[in-house]
């Protein structure tokens, strides 16, 4: 851990200035660092000029209505959405200073440091084992026992380890819905990620393996940063540091193809967006009157 | 009717009364008359080549040269060896060259090609080969190849691989398809490049369809005659060299013996046909035991 901190460290191209204006950049130091984002599909503006930093060893929720663009904004922090064509992102965005849609970045070595856990479960149809060990492998590990070492020491971070550890050969399509998503975290930890974007990690899952999931992003929160995209807002009382709430803002402008775009409202510790929201649209989306 | 009636109270949970039920009874009458009519020719072929092909298969005949049409089937050290090693070799061959080419270019349409022009034409131009006629893929070995190198094993591997490819592209196509984009996402989000996706995830999930797909086009390719009367040339003697000159093949004997006039011949022929069906019919099995193999993780 400490050495890959030096080595990100070594990497930083660009001098973190300015950041003390954005919203939620007071203390921690600053993993992402958006400045007038834009992310636009095709023609299409999805999102609009979200500006915030996103803090170390914290956990992040994005919360907001259906198509505010809180899972597009997550999914441009690793260039996921560099799969979809016709996406492309403006602004700046800075992963540790680094920009991360700088012409020499390349979306796998980014995708290597910032992993991401899906809505929906999707265990490759390989063994526990296999699914665990996919990631280590594609960086070059081969040792047996050092995979051995890396499979275990994963499925117990992501708590579940004692629960397969009789059946590591067997597939991981056979898992129920909570373990299946334990077990894409655990994938997601295998490769030693230096954040885990998570979006609507919880979202298929009943409330026990709900509060498992979140249990364990607390334990793990030491080791890495966390964003989370979430519909539910008790969900981001419960595990959060900060909140973004995002919302849709309707440009009634006549013959424009981006009719609605999402936009950042507010962004905050997350007991201020709950508690004491400065933004009336934020009071009536967390009090349940819009949404 | 009446039994509804009479319970009054307990709701009749049938079907309404009238033409919808009426229709619901003729539709499933019709539809097990269409599986009996289907049984018909699927257990005929079946039993009449067994039937009539049983007599024929021992050792020599599946070892043995093919002796002159006159000569009876008990004539001794006579039999279909030089059709199967044919078949064998000028099938093999074929699949070598279509089902790797094939593979490669359903992945490349499906993974990589995406909305390419290239990709289009690809995907178009196999769909346009599935409807060629076998014999005019044969016609088109005989024009290009055979005209110019003479009568080969491999030219009736060229016209085979022709005929197998568009089978493999799309049946691979399909399989490939079908596999999740959330398996390739949740790989590209542990920083695979596509290459590995591909390699790694895609395939993977994939190959049992693919390696029945495979197999299908090999055993409907093992069947052909029409592209092989043009371009090996049907000769009575054993030819291991597949890149010179003329062979023979399990399909083209049966066309030739069976439109003989002797008993012989023509017992030679069923033999030939039960041989081809076993041969196909070995192909499946294997095709499905690997599929079993690759897809224990899928379930």
């Amino acid at each position: 851990m400490e050495q890959r901190e030096n080595e990100i460290t070594a990497k930083v191209t660009v001098p973190e200035t300015a950041t003390g204006r954005r919203p939620g950049s007071k203390t921690g130091s600053t993993v992402f660092d958006l400045e007038k984002v834009s992310v636009y599909y095709g023609a299409f503006r999805a999102v609009t000029e979200v500006s915030m930093a996103i803090h170390e060893n914290e956990i992040t929720a994005f919360i907001g209505p259906s198509g505010c663009g809180k899972t597009t904004v997550l999914r441009s922090l690793n260039r996921m959405n560099d799969l979809i064509p016709g996406a492309r992102v403006e602004g700046k965005l800075r992963y540790r200073g680094a920009g991360l849609y700088d012409v020499q970045a390349s979306p796998t070595a980014v995708r290597r440091r910032i992993g991401m856990v899906f809505q929906k479960a999707n265990p490759f149809p390989k063994s526990i084992y296999d699914n665990i060990a996919y990631g280590p492998r594609i960086n070059g590990i081969r040792g047996k026992s050092r995979l051995d070492e890396i499979v275990e020491t994963s499925l117990r971070q992501a708590a579940l380890w004692d629960e397969v550890k009789d059946r590591l050969s067997k597939s991981g399509l056979g898992l129920s819905g909570g373990q299946a998503q334990r077990l894409c975290i655990a994938r997601t930890l295998a490769v030693e990620p230096d954040v885990v974007l998570m979006d609507e990690p919880c979202s298929a899952l009943d409330p026990i393996a709900t509060g498992r999931i979140e249990d364990l992003m607390q334990e793990i929160k030491s080791k890495y940063t966390i964003v989370i995209v979430t519909h539910n807002m008790q969900q981001a009382t419960r595990v959060s540091d900060r909140t973004a709430f995002f919302s849709v803002l309707r440009n009634e402008q006549p013959g424009r193809s981006d009719t609605r775009t999402g936009v950042l409202v507010e962004y905050d510790r997350t007991a201020s967006i709950f508690d004491n929201p400065k933004d009336e649209r934020t009071q009536a989306y967390v009090t349940g009157r819009v949404g | 009717m009446a039994t509804s009636s009479v319970n009054a109270g307990v709701p009749d949970l049938r079907e309404p009364a009238g033409w919808r039920r009426a229709k619901n009874q003729i539709m499933t009458g019709l539809m097990g008359l269409a599986f009996l009519i289907i049984l018909v020719p699927l257990v005929l072929v079946i039993y009449l080549v067994i039937q009539k092909g049983s007599a024929a298969i021992s050792l020599n005949f599946l070892t043995k040269p093919i002796p002159p049409n006159v000569f009876p089937l008990s004539y001794p050290n006579s039999g279909m060896g030089p059709a199967i090693v044919g078949t064998l070799e000028i099938t093999g061959f074929a699949a070598l060259m279509a089902i790797p080419l094939g593979v490669l270019g359903a992945v490349y349409i499906n993974e990589y090609g995406g909305r390419s022009v290239l990709s289009k034409v690809i995907s178009f131009m196999s769909d346009v080969m599935t409807g060629v006629p076998s014999v005019v893929m044969g016609l088109f070995i005989y024009t290009v190849w055979v005209l110019h190198f003479g009568y080969s094993g491999l030219a009736g591997s060229f016209a085979l691989a022709c005929l197998m490819l568009p089978i493999v592209i799309r049946s691979t196509f399909e399989m490939l398809r079908l596999v999740p984009d959330s398996l390739r996402q949740g790989s590209y989000a542990l920083g695979a490049t596509k290459s590995r996706v591909t390699l790694t995830v895609v395939i993977p999930a994939a190959v049992g369809g693919i390696v029945s797909g495979c197999l299908l086009a090999v055993a409907r390719a093992a069947g052909e005659t029409a592209p092989l009367l043009f371009t090996i040339l049907t000769v009575e003697t054993t030819n291991t060299n597949l890149f010179s000159g003329a062979n023979t093949a399990l399909s083209a004997q049966i066309f030739a013996n069976a439109t003989s006039p002797y008993a012989g011949a023509e017992a030679r022929a069923w033999g030939a046909a039960l041989t081809l069906i076993v041969i196909a019919f070995i192909l499946m099995v294997v095709a499905r035991i690997i599929t079993a193999r690759f897809t224990r993780y899928s379930r």
